[in-house]
């Protein structure tokens, strides 16, 4: 197993998504993964490509080639980032003609590509370097050995990119019947929530363009998980999260309905678990505020603060 | 029963159109679709509105319908979540040619202006969401460490790659916006 990693936060999840990438710090911390924050990453090329395909290649290629140069795998947050990255590392390790181009291009910016790391999801990583049984081993007991997210039942949401195209991922998960962030759910403790239509796509592609159609499928998903009766959504992509989380309110004034259905990020309810702190989690900036989870973390710090007096 | 301005005329079509869409990165594959619709089926933006039709734009690509597609509102109505690109049957890749369609679309100055404002963000903070001093002491707050905006290489890439098609002054021809 890979221990060190360049850490690429991509633009969202820095302003964004501070409590995925707190969370996601501290976790991998516990795991003994070192996040290694890499100067000069810059957006990964993913706004680019519909425009300018080469743009978009050079972007991702020198945002590569900075992780080259400090001998780092890449671990990506962003599920766009991990698309946009991983297309442009299968893209020029395949075609020595197109890498031949892009090196000229990157030479003149002092970088060179070469084609020696991986791109990983920490979802992905967390699944196959770390494994679930390893995960489990982290997780806190309370004092009578229950799970502290033990009544707790989280719908996943995968999106989209962190998946498909899938022959890019080598087939880690089936595109289909999605397992990998299940399995993560459960090695919390909590229950794994059915919904209809798991697969819908958050809608945030095209939220720039026509925000009509964009909130029309964030709505579907948002109706089916309400409907199922989760606790939260638990997601793995910023960008899902702005679509499901801060546009919650946008989508419940237009429609008139009321979901108030906590968003979390996967790596939040995993340092919940293992005894981080709701602060630590960075859970006072999710917006929907997920009020059983508060109210269940904050009986068990009491519960172990009596213990302890 | 047809309204006049519906109808059209075929000897208006370019029939290089799908040529010129296979010889576009990501367009590869246009030539194989034999429009059994099983891209539009499972698309969740076709799943709500009539607007976006994966299968209908092929169509009209092979037909040679350049103008059409390429001043349209629906090219950029594709979410990218690649559904149909892992259920095609034909291996059409329809995301990437939904993309090789719109960097032609962009190069003759068809381009959605927020687009261009994203290029405009990306030339100058080398990122789609500025970080500067505010955001930073943001960060602090959560004991997260400061980011460094990198403009100059992005900037670099952008002028040499994209110098006018990408940039805000260039775009003239708006396709309809939608919203």
């Amino acid at each position: 197993m890979t221990n060190q990693y360049a850490l690429y936060l991509g633009c969202t999840v820095p302003v964004r998504g501070m409590n995925y990438e707190m969370s996601a710090r501290k976790v991998a911390e516990r795991l003994g993964i070192e996040l290694v924050d890499v100067e000069g990453f810059s957006c990964c090329g993913f706004p680019a490509k519909p425009l300018d395909w080469q743009a978009g290649l050079l972007m991702a290629a020198r945002n590569l080639a900075l992780a080259e140069a400090q001998g780092l795998d890449v671990l990506t947050l962003c599920s766009a980032c991990t698309g946009t990255l991983t297309e442009a590392n299968h893209r020029l390790k395949e075609d020595a003609q197109l890498r031949a181009w892009a090196n000229e291009q990157l030479s003149d910016l002092g970088r060179a590509y070469k084609g020696t790391v991986r791109v990983r999801h920490l979802a992905r990583m967390l699944y196959e370097e770390v494994g679930v049984e390893r995960l489990r081993e982290t997780i806190t007991l309370s004092a009578d050995g229950s799970h502290l997210l033990a009544d707790f039942g989280f719908a996943p949401h995968y999106g989209c990119h962190y998946l498909k195209p899938s022959h890019l991922y080598d087939g880690f998960d089936d595109p289909e019947n999605p397992q990998t962030l299940d399995r993560l759910i459960e090695a919390t403790g909590a229950r794994v929530v059915r919904y209809e239509d798991e697969g819908q796509c958050c809608g945030g592609g095209i939220l720039g363009f026509d925000e009509e159609t964009a909130l029309l499928l964030t709505k579907q998903k948002l109706d089916h998980v309400t409907a199922a009766g989760a606790d939260a959504l638990v997601l793995i992509c910023p960008f899902c999260a702005i679509m499901y989380e801060a546009n919650q309110r946008r989508v419940e004034k237009l429609y008139e309905t009321s979901y108030k259905l906590p968003v979390l990020y996967y790596p939040q309810i995993l340092g919940l678990a293992m005894g981080f702190s709701l602060e630590e989690m960075g859970i006072k900036l999710n917006r929907v505020k997920p009020r059983k989870l508060i109210e269940r973390v904050s009986e068990s710090a009491s519960q172990r603060v009596s213990d302890e007096v | 029963m047809s309204d006049e301005e519906t109808i059209i005329d075929v000897s208006t079509f370019d029939p290089h159109f799908r040529d010129e869409i296979a010889a576009e990165p990501g367009g590869e594959h246009i030539r194989r679709c034999y429009s059994c619709s099983t891209c539009t089926a499972g698309c969740p933006v076709a799943g709500v509105t009539d607007k976006y039709n994966p299968r209908r734009i092929i169509h009209m690509a092979l037909l040679g319908m350049r103008e059409q597609v390429l001043t349209s509102e629906f090219v950029w109505l594709c979410s990218v979540c690649y559904t149909c690109y892992e259920r095609c049957p034909q291996d059409v890749r329809i995301p990437e040619l939904m993309n090789a369609v719109r960097n032609i679309a962009v190069r003759e100055g068809h381009i959605p202006s927020t687009f261009t404002v994203q290029m405009e963000k990306l030339r100058e903070h080398g990122r789609l969401y500025e970080i500067d001093d505010y955001e930073n002491e943001r960060r602090a707050e959560y004991d997260l460490p400061p980011i460094h905006e990198e403009k100059t290489a992005v900037h670099q890439i952008l002028d040499r790659t994209c110098p006018e098609t990408c940039a805000e002054e260039a775009d003239k021809k708006h396709p309809e916006e939608a919203s």
